[in-house]
């Protein structure tokens, strides 16, 4: 059988990480389906009676002080949430595997150079090189808060790659598919890359948590994606003010983001666990 | 095998000079130090020493597989059929590796790559100089493991490495090999991690293999048992210098060299009582700091003066028969 499907089937047999997994799936369906699913999160039925509405039969969640739908919000604000969450994870990772793998397989002084750069870039604050960004930035679209998380996200990633690579390139089936006369992009592409895939998936999968907690925190700040386009960041800063009077404002996002980031790290857990047995607690 | 000397072949490979260096923190390290060493065409010859004398990394060297921080040193020369493989760009090297000189390591287990099929990884080597179709190069890699003795050779080929055993693995490391007929094959232990009976079936099928592609082996091992049966010559190797070189009968008979001479003692017999194994007193220096005058001197019971203060060169001592000794010179010092 073959690895991959070996890593599946322990997966398979992991059950919370099988359950954060359908979790993540039901979120994805939930944020997908969101416009046909719950009212305009936009509309504003009744600005004036409909304030701080609690949760009944016409709006489940209540409405927000703008009298729109805390359910439809939730939902919609999902969308931001698992775009950019799994955008930014993914364009991350690849940058990082990229650049891990050029440190890795050139040579010295470019090796150098880049991990050099990296360390650099790991000492800046990331929070406040976006804020800086974002605050300049008055109407960055979503897909900017994508590349921006991702540029500022791959270094760890690359430092693993990296890693993998320069103990691959001494392991000895490497050496052996060298001395066959296996041309070189061959071998990154056939005896490299895969055994380097398992790291970076991991690492990947783990980032998405921490991307949504990133976005959510900037978006509470009022930067990134930005009003009244719902998501769950700038609907707990509307829900702050009434936190009292109307809890649920703030708490249907609140328990939205609490869930979708432990159903994240849970499929990744089993992920890093299904990939590498030789780590699993 | 018969003492003669081997028939005189045209040089298949030619080694002359071939010094590697690695750089440290501990300086440089002269792992191999000016080897010369001949494999003719169809012949097979042994390169024996301890582990850290340096033959492994003179298979590297040969097909310039060896990696920063180690170097093959300016003025080294390696010529295969008369080319100069270390004038060779990448292109042509690659070229070479594989299709004309192939290399099997120790351990056949690292040495596949354990998430790809095995017929899979002997296609690759045979994609890798042959412009023939996906299907042509899997139908050949089936006829190869069939070739090295594999039974049920289709079904094997879709077995993953952890699924085979490693005399089996170790097969299918020769059929990697193999596959595009190589003139000269680099063995580096290619037994030493297999248990006696699977050794001996490998070496056999080695055996076969050589008599039918008519190619050169160069045999690098340990285990002087092997050389025995299956070499003409023998290269010895202490300390990144080739010691003695001589026919393989010769050497059992009347080896020149103390080292030899103490490889040869250290083989426990049969027909002899022995309660401890006789072992060369001492260790090997470390590659940063060889002794100077004969590298040997510390561990031999035979050195004098000369010995610390000047590095004795190959001195003949019969016909195909070298040593890197004084006592070639002055035979009288020998300590009974």
């Amino acid at each position: 059988m073959s690895p991959w499907r070996l890593a599946a089937r322990r997966f398979a047999r992991n059950r919370p990480a099988v359950r954060g997994a359908g979790l993540v799936v039901l979120l994805a369906l939930a944020a997908l389906l969101a416009p046909w699913l719950t009212a305009d999160p936009l509309a504003q039925p009744d600005p004036v009676r409909l304030q701080d509405r609690p949760p009944s039969l016409a709006h489940p969640l209540g409405t927000d002080p703008f009298s729109r739908d805390v359910l439809s919000r939730t939902l919609h604000g999902a969308r931001v949430s698992l775009v950019v969450g799994t955008g930014a994870a993914l364009l991350a990772v690849t940058l990082g595997a990229g650049m891990g793998l050029v440190a890795g397989l050139a040579g010295r002084r470019t090796d150098q150079l880049l991990m050099r750069g990296v360390d650099v870039a790991m000492a800046l604050p990331r929070i406040l090189l976006l804020l800086a960004v974002f605050a300049v930035w008055e109407d960055a679209p979503a897909a900017a808060v994508v590349v921006l998380i991702a540029a500022t996200g791959w270094f760890q990633t690359s430092r693993i790659v990296r890693a993998a690579v320069l103990s691959l390139r001494e392991a000895e089936f490497v050496v052996a598919a060298r001395a066959l006369g296996a041309p070189a992009p061959g071998i990154v592409r056939r005896h490299l890359l895969p055994h380097v895939a398992a790291p970076v998936i991991v690492s990947a999968s783990l980032d998405v948590g921490n991307i949504i907690l990133l976005e959510a925190g900037l978006s509470y700040l009022g930067l990134g994606v930005r009003p009244p386009t719902p998501t769950w960041g700038n609907m707990i800063m509307d829900g702050k003010d009434v936190l009292l009077t109307a809890p649920w404002v703030a708490l249907a996002p609140g328990l939205a983001l609490v869930v979708t980031v432990v159903a994240f790290n849970l499929a990744a857990d089993g992920l890093r666990d299904a990939l590498d047995p030789r780590m699993a607690a | 095998m018969p003492d003669a000397p081997a028939a005189p072949r045209a040089p298949l490979l030619e080694v002359r000079d071939l010094a590697v260096r690695f750089t440290g923190p501990d300086g440089v390290a002269r792992a191999v130090d000016g080897v010369d060493l001949t494999v003719g065409e169809g012949e097979t010859v042994g390169l024996v020493g301890e582990s850290g004398c340096g033959k492994s990394v003179t298979a590297l060297a040969v097909l310039r597989l060896v990696e920063p921080p180690g170097h093959i040193a300016h003025g080294s020369s390696v010529r295969l059929e008369g080319r100069d493989l270390l004038a060779l760009g990448p292109k042509e090297i690659r070229a070479v590796r594989g299709n004309h000189v192939a290399l099997v390591f120790q351990d056949p287990l690292s040495a596949l790559n354990p998430v790809l099929r095995v017929g899979s990884q002997i296609a690759e080597a045979i994609r890798a100089h042959e412009a023939v179709t996906r299907s042509t190069a899997r139908w050949r890699a089936v006829e190869m493991l069939a070739a090295v003795g594999i039974p049920d050779a289709e079904r094997r080929a879709a077995a993953y490495p952890h699924q085979l055993s490693g005399g089996m693995r170790q097969r299918v490391l020769l059929a990697m090999a193999l596959a595009c007929r190589p003139q000269l094959l680099l063995a580096d232990e290619p037994t030493t991690a297999l248990d006696v009976t699977i050794q001996a079936e490998i070496l056999e099928l080695l055996d076969a293999l050589q008599r039918k592609l008519g190619m050169a082996v160069l045999l690098i091992t340990h285990n002087l048992g092997i050389v025995a049966e299956r070499t003409r010559r023998v290269y010895v190797m202490y300390a990144g210098q080739i010691v003695e070189e001589a026919p393989t009968a010769r050497v059992f008979a009347r080896a020149a060299h103390p080292y030899t001479e103490g490889l040869l003692a250290a083989i426990p017999r049969l027909e002899e009582r022995r309660d401890r194994l006789r072992a060369i007193p001492g260790q090997v220096p470390p590659a940063t700091d060889w002794p100077a005058g004969c590298r040997f001197h510390p561990r031999c019971p035979h050195a004098w003066d000369r010995c610390r203060t000047e590095m004795p060169p190959l001195l003949p001592v019969a016909e195909g028969h070298r040593a890197r000794c004084w006592l070639v010179e002055e035979p009288e010092r020998r300590r009974r």
